[in-house]
C-alpha cells in the first residue's frame, strides 16, 4: 500500500476520494486510531462551519447590493435627482390642493442623500467654511428659527469644514461638513421635525455605503452621517449628542 | 449585459464575506465592494469559465486591501474577544457562536483556505486559483487551520448541530 499522505486525509475529509482511494484511507485509519479521532473532529467542523453559516443564505439580499451597476457616482446622482424630484413633485401636489398625505422621505434616508452629494465635493463642499464658524451656527440658526450649534470634533480628529443651507421636505436643512487629516468626511444633518415634539432613541441605519446615525430631540431631527463602520460613527454620534445636550 | 448571471451568486458571496470577517455591516460592504468590481471589470471575466470562482478571487483581492486598511481595528476587536469555549469545558457543549468565535482566532490566510473549502465546497483546486497560490500552500494552510480549530474547540461537538439538520 503506498504512503498515506496528510493531503489525502483531507481528501477524504472534503468527500473528494474515489471509491478506491476511500477505501484505502478507511483501512489505514482502522489501525490508527488517533487519525482517525482527528479526522473525525474535521468533518464535525465542515458541519459546524455549514450549520452557522448556511443561515446567511436564507436572508434577503439588501436593495443596495441589488442595485450595485457598473458605476457609483451614476447612482449617486441618481439618489440626487430623486431627491430633487421629491421636492418638485412635492411643491406639485401642494399646488393641486389635493391635501395628499405627502410622507417625507425618512431622515436618515435624506441625510445619506445628502451626504452622498456633497461630500465627494472637492471645491465647493460647503458655502461658509469652518474659518467663519460664527457667522456660519448664526446663519444656520437664523434660517432653522432655533439656536443650533457645531459639535466640536477636534479632539476625534474631526476638523470643521464648514456648512450650507439645504432645502428638505420640512423646510431649511442645516448641514455641517467634518473632516479628518485623511479627507474622511462626516455631515451631521439638522431639520426641523413635523407634528408634536418628542425625543427619540438613537437609531442606526445603512444607506447603501453610508452610515448615518440618527435622533429626534423636540423639534429637531438629527442625523450623522459616514462612509465608515457602525462603531466608528457611535463613537463621533456619541460625542455630538453629549454636546449637544450637555 | 444580462445583471442576473453575477445577482444569482450575492447569497453566497454575502455567506463566505459573512464568515470571512464576522460583522454583517462590515461583510456587505465587502460584497458591495467586489459587485463593484466585478462590474467594473466584467470584460475581463472569460465566459464559460467559473464566474462563481472569479468572483471569490475579487473579493479575496477586495478583502486583502481592505484588511491591510482595517488591521489594526481588527486586532482590537480579537483582542478584546472574550476566551473561548469557556462555556464549553463546563458544559461540555459549544454554541455556535463560540465556534464563530473561534474563526477569528485564525489567520485571515488560513481562513479563507478552510471557509472556501469546507462552506463554499470550492476544489482544492479552485482554492489555490482564488487565492493565487500554490496548491501545496492551500493544503499546509488548510492542515493548520483545521488543527487549530481542533485544538481551540476542544474536540467538541457544537449543541445547536442537534436542532440543525
Amino acid at each position: 500500500m503506498k504512503p498515506v499522505l496528510e493531503s489525502d486525509l483531507h481528501a477524504y475529509v472534503d468527500g473528494v476520494l474515489s471509491e478506491s482511494a476511500r477505501g484505502e484511507i478507511e483501512a489505514w485509519l482502522s489501525t490508527h486510531p488517533e487519525d482517525a479521532e482527528r479526522l473525525r473532529a474535521y468533518s464535525e467542523q465542515n458541519a459546524m462551519f455549514r450549520s452557522l453559516y448556511n443561515p446567511v443564505l436564507d436572508e434577503s439580499v439588501p436593495a443596495a447590493l441589488l442595485a450595485v451597476r457598473p458605476d457609483r457616482w451614476i447612482r449617486y446622482a441618481m439618489a440626487a435627482a430623486i431627491f430633487a424630484l421629491g421636492i418638485g413633485l412635492g411643491w406639485v401636489i401642494r399646488g393641486l390642493s389635493i391635501t395628499p398625505q405627502l410622507v417625507p422621505l425618512p431622515l436618515a434616508r435624506q441625510a445619506a442623500t445628502a451626504h452622498a452629494v456633497y461630500s465627494p465635493e472637492v471645491r465647493h463642499p460647503v458655502e461658509v467654511t469652518g474659518d467663519q464658524e460664527d457667522h456660519l451656527v448664526k446663519w444656520l440658526s437664523k434660517r432653522l428659527g432655533t439656536t443650533l450649534k457645531a459639535p466640536k470634533l477636534l479632539p476625534l480628529g474631526y476638523d470643521l469644514v464648514g456648512g450650507r443651507l439645504l432645502s428638505g421636505p420640512q423646510g431649511p436643512v442645516a448641514h455641517f461638513m467634518y473632516q479628518d487629516a485623511r479627507g474622511q468626511r462626516l455631515t451631521l444633518y439638522v431639520s426641523r421635525q413635523r407634528g408634536e415634539p418628542r425625543d427619540t432613541a438613537f437609531r442606526f441605519s445603512q444607506e447603501d455605503r453610508v452610515a448615518v446615525f440618527y435622533w429626534v430631540d423636540g423639534n429637531f431631527g438629527y442625523a450623522l452621517t459616514g462612509e465608515m463602520s457602525k462603531d466608528n460613527l457611535l463613537q463621533v454620534a456619541d460625542v455630538v449628542y453629549k454636546q449637544l445636550n450637555p | 449585459m444580462d445583471r442576473r448571471i453575477i445577482i444569482e451568486h450575492i447569497p453566497r458571496l454575502r455567506r463566505y464575506a459573512r464568515a470571512l470577517v464576522g460583522d454583517r455591516y462590515i461583510a456587505d460592504d465587502l460584497v458591495q465592494d467586489t459587485l463593484e468590481r466585478a462590474w467594473n471589470k466584467f470584460y475581463l471575466w472569460r465566459p464559460g469559465s467559473d464566474l462563481r470562482a472569479w468572483l471569490f478571487t475579487i473579493m479575496h483581492n477586495v478583502f486583502v486591501n481592505q484588511a491591510r486598511r482595517r488591521r489594526n481595528e481588527i486586532e482590537q476587536i480579537v483582542e478584546e474577544m472574550p476566551a473561548v469555549a469557556v462555556r464549553g469545558t463546563q458544559t461540555q457543549q459549544l454554541e455556535l457562536q463560540d465556534v464563530d468565535r473561534a474563526m477569528r482566532i485564525l489567520p485571515a490566510e488560513q481562513r479563507e483556505v478552510v471557509l472556501l473549502v469546507a462552506v463554499e465546497e470550492l476544489s482544492y483546486k479552485e482554492v489555490s486559483r482564488a487565492l493565487d497560490i500554490p496548491i501545496g500552500t492551500v493544503m499546509s494552510r488548510l492542515s493548520r487551520a483545521r488543527e487549530r480549530m481542533r485544538h481551540v474547540l476542544g474536540g467538541q461537538t457544537a449543541v445547536s448541530l442537534k436542532v440543525v439538520k
